[in-house]
């Protein structure tokens, strides 16, 4: 990545603290405290009804579906970030093809035409740029970040869209991530069940990359 | 044979093409660089894997400049 050069769109969010790897370690604590702090009261309060009243049983149950569903929905909103979104622009999208093709390597470009993410290494990770956000493998793979952040313009074709964040990434990749909305840090795993059948290879090639 | 290519929707466009000792056409590429600024696009230097460099004035000895519109969080 290219140091020193700040992303033009900045400007856009002057208050916004510069997202670098002690910012994202600091964001990776706090999911996981709040994500500890929305499970565990529902886990305690469905197994203390249990021993108090086995007749709340089923109140309990709720208790507990709960504490499962609320950290699944945070994990898909991580995983959302990755999906295909807008038109598909079936015409242009070969020609935009071509031109993503030309700015990746040989294994990233059949990587991204087999699941549709842009591998892309970093100094903070591996990034997984899709068309409207990016998935940051940090913690030697162990925790992936979520951001959503698209191109303006809404009718470019998917790989335009994927070629707009990838060339703001190779800019400045600290910027990318400042621009970016924070939408999800977490265990890779629970981001990976969320993904498109299609998607997840490209996740376990990211998460082997940012283990090396 | 230097381009300036601009993502838009019908994948990219090649504004203009230039050589280092074709003085008309690259002076015809600033003017098309110029007015992409203009319209609120963003040049971009591909420099290679992991690099671009961001061009507020068109290198001449580039191969190849992409004019890109802004990102925002989603």
């Amino acid at each position: 990545m290219t140091a020193g050069q700040a992303l033009p769109e900045l400007a856009s969010v002057p208050w916004r603290t510069r997202t670098d790897a002690r910012w994202l370690r600091r964001y990776q604590r706090l999911w996981h405290a709040w994500t500890l702090l929305y499970t565990v009261p529902f886990v305690a309060a469905g197994a203390g009804m249990i021993w108090l009243a086995p007749i709340a049983t089923p109140v309990a149950l709720v208790a507990a579906a709960h504490a499962w569903l609320i950290p699944e929905l945070y994990a898909a909103r991580g995983a959302s970030v990755a999906r295909p979104k807008g038109p598909r622009q079936e015409r242009a999208e070969p020609v935009a093809q071509g031109l993503l093709g030309d700015l990746l390597g040989p294994p990233e470009r059949q990587l991204q035409r087999d699941t549709g993410l842009a591998l892309e290494p970093g100094e903070l990770g591996t990034w997984l740029v899709g068309e409207a956000g990016a998935l940051l493998l940090t913690n030697r793979g162990r925790t992936v970040h979520a951001f959503c952040v698209a191109a303006t313009e809404t009718d470019l074709p998917p790989s335009d869209r994927i070629a707009h964040l990838l060339l703001a990434l190779r800019v400045d990749e600290e910027g990318f991530a400042t621009v970016a909305n924070h939408a999800f840090a977490g265990a890779p795993w629970r981001v990976r069940r969320r993904l498109p059948r299609r998607m997840r290879p490209a996740l376990d090639v990211a998460r082997r990359e940012s283990s090396r | 044979m230097a381009r300036l290519i601009r993502m838009d929707g019908t994948g990219h466009t090649t504004l203009a093409e230039w050589t280092a000792a074709d003085d008309i056409a690259f002076e015809e590429a600033v003017e098309e660089f110029r007015s992409q600024l203009e319209l609120g696009y963003i040049g971009t230097v591909p420099e290679g894997p992991g690099k671009a460099t961001h061009v507020r004035q068109l290198p001449r000895e580039a191969d190849m400049v992409i004019m890109r519109r802004p990102i925002a969080g989603g």
